[in-house]
């Protein structure tokens, strides 16, 4: 019987799917909360004896916590679902603008700047509206819409305030999308859903968190092939790509590597707890 | 099962398959708390709040 570990610091819907999926499915699916685990890295082998496994979900909702633990298991053999350098590039936005160009997946256009002044400079470059986001972070935290130079100097001085990695400045072009943007869903090779996600009224981010509505998207074969090629720029397993229509066709803005699907498995109909088990258990056996 | 909040000893229902990490809210005040088990036995600590890196 294939052991199924999944690691969580918060219980969400999500966890829950993926163990009833993983026991439907004839697993031994164990959820193990690592928040208070303390691990021995130098032991070589995985411990505490409660993550041994064949495959492991990384569903902590902590970045850092997922990331660092991830690591640690690969370096003792364990399959990770994400892999390191795909929840690594995944978690930080210029990373995966990097990854995703490299790769020939359309994104939107962004600069970046170290200081103030030359913030001011990328604003001013890529054109206002203009979006600045922080490198690191989610469900819509921070990411400002900034629509002219005198907001733009307002935030940047509160930037400053903040940790050292706020004074990575990320800004990218506003793309003047129809109130919402889409999130696909791809499970291995293939891509298994996707969502309008219709933002909250008041609200200009469709981030799900912030109260944006999910909506069934029929999937085009354009969506399939730039979210299948971004899961494979990054190396992901299981990710949630989040993409916006443009005149120039779908642009890649977003990856990520513990994806959510609350709203949109009802909304498409699509088992997606069930869809990622079946990899998990597929990539355990190999 | 019923639990006594430990701020403001209203009464907190907690389901009985709830998970470890698993976070319930005081329906009088309103602050929340993350079920653990110490020794077989299910009690309630203070629940995480929301860290900058917290995501997808």
């Amino acid at each position: 019987m294939v052991r199924v570990i999944i690691t969580y610091d918060r219980i969400r819907v999500e966890e829950k799917a993926l163990q009833r999926a993983g026991e439907s499915l004839g697993a031994d699916v164990r959820l193990i909360d690592v928040k208070d685990s303390f691990i021995d890295i130098t032991k070589g082998e995985v411990n505490p004896e409660v993550l041994k496994g064949d495959v492991v979900i990384q569903r902590c909702v902590g970045h850092f916590r997922s990331l660092y633990l991830t690591a640690i298991l690969e370096s003792v053999g364990v399959p990770v679902i994400n892999p390191f350098y795909a929840t690594l590039i995944c978690g930080d936005k210029l990373l995966t603008t990097l990854a995703l160009r490299r790769a020939g997946v359309p994104t939107p256009k962004t600069i970046v700047a170290f200081t103030r002044d030359g913030a001011l400079k990328a604003l001013e470059e890529v054109g206002y509206p203009a979006i600045l986001k922080p490198v690191v972070g989610s469900w819509g935290r921070l990411v400002s819409l900034i629509k002219d130079v005198e907001t733009a100097k307002v935030v940047l001085e509160h930037r400053e305030l903040l940790h050292p990695l706020y004074q990575i400045f990320y800004v990218q072009e506003f793309i003047k999308k129809p109130d919402r943007d889409i999130r696909c869903f791809v499970v291995g090779e293939e891509a298994i859903a996707a969502i309008y996600r219709y933002a909250a009224p008041g609200e200009w981010r469709s981030n799900t968190a912030l109260g944006g509505r999910a909506v069934k998207m029929e999937m085009n074969d354009e969506l399939r092939e730039v979210s299948i090629k971004a899961a494979k720029a990054v190396g992901a397993h299981v990710v949630g790509v989040d993409c916006l229509e443009s005149e120039r066709g779908l642009l890649v803005h977003e990856l990520n590597s513990v994806t959510e699907f609350r709203n949109a498995a009802p909304a498409t109909g699509v088992d997606i707890a069930k869809k990622i088990m079946e990899y998990a258990i597929k990539l355990a056996k190999k | 099962m019923k639990v006594k909040c430990p701020d403001c000893e209203g009464e907190i229902k907690v389901p009985d398959d709830a998970i470890a990490g698993e976070i319930v809210s005081c329906p009088d005040c309103g602050q929340e708390y993350e079920v653990y088990f110490e020794d077989g036995k299910l009690k309630l600590k203070q629940a995480e709040t929301v860290k900058e890196d917290w995501g997808e």
